[in-house]
């Protein structure tokens, strides 16, 4: 339950970051933020007390951890990779074309 | 000790550095700040018996450093004048982030406890696993045989997101050759 709430509390630094943030350097470092307690959230799940990491060894078999939330977690860690090149592609092409960071100086985005 | 114990500790580092990563002024010891909660994660991913986790949590957390830095290095002149905006917008963001962790915190009641997973489906994985699959380890089993369409879909969504970064920045050299319309 504390884990629980520590690590939802660390999403919601996230959330607070991509709210009250100007900098789209910090949006981006807010939206990793996210990023991370999402999968820690799902891995924390997966823990069973007392049990091994899911991989076989020969000899006796001892109780394991949840292998799905893990297997599922790494292909989403890659993913958050790639996300986060394409967000920094485009801050870097909005630098090219505005010469600023701040979200509110970048004007012909208004609709 | 406990794994909840190192975990609390963690997770406290983790919040602190992330706090620390968004107020500080300078651009660069922020980028090298969140290093600090992806560190954490990959450690907290050994604690919770993931290695494979921690492994590709460490080489991500590297990765991203490499490519934040590379693309903001010497980008520094983005001085953000502070004005009423900005400081209600604070107080909206930190108000709206405690109201939400407030009230749900009994939604996490009803999820079970920490250290005891339902596991339904999961246990067919352990136990029929090796037989069914042939693979040692169970994670790689799950990604590429049980739920290999879910991965297949991952990899398209990787490869849409890559080629987009790509097809973003390759823009701006073909204007820039060409002498078009770029202001």
């Amino acid at each position: 339950m504390t884990v629980y709430l520590l690590c939802f509390a660390l999403f919601l630094v996230g959330v607070y970051g991509v709210i009250a943030k100007r900098d789209l350097i910090k949006i981006i470092l807010s939206i990793g933020i996210m990023g991370y307690a999402a999968n820690l959230f799902l891995i924390l799940f997966a823990y069973k007390h007392g049990a091994t990491f899911p991989i076989l060894t020969g000899g006796k078999v001892s109780p394991m951890v949840d292998p799905l939330p893990q297997a599922l977690v790494l292909t989403s860690i890659v993913i958050e990779l790639g996300t986060t090149a394409l967000l920094v592609a485009l801050v870097v092409r909005l630098f090219q074309k505005y010469g600023t960071f701040d979200i509110a100086k970048i004007r012909r985005l208004r609709g | 000790m406990p794994v909840e114990t190192w975990l609390t500790f963690t997770l406290g580092f983790m919040i602190l550095g992330s706090i620390v990563a968004l107020e500080l002024k300078d651009i660069l010891s922020s980028i090298i700040a969140i290093g600090i909660v992806g560190l954490g994660v990959s450690m907290s991913f050994l604690f919770l018996q993931a290695p494979d986790l921690a492994i590709v949590q460490f080489l991500f957390e590297i990765f991203a450093l490499i490519i934040l830095v590379r693309a903001f290095i010497g980008k520094e002149n983005h001085q953000l004048e502070s004005s009423s905006t900005n400081k209600v917008m604070t107080g909206v963001g930190i108000v709206a982030a405690a109201a939400i962790f407030f009230l749900s915190i009994p939604v996490f009641r009803l999820l079970p406890p920490f250290g005891e997973p339902l596991m339904q489906v999961s246990q067919h994985y352990l136990d029929a696993g090796a037989a069914e699959t042939g693979a040692a380890n169970l994670v790689a089993s799950v990604i590429l045989d049980y739920r290999a369409y879910d991965t297949l879909g991952e990899v398209t969504v990787l490869f849409t997101a890559i080629l987009g970064a790509f097809a973003i920045l390759r823009s701006t050299a073909t204007h820039k050759t060409a002498g078009g319309d770029h202001e």
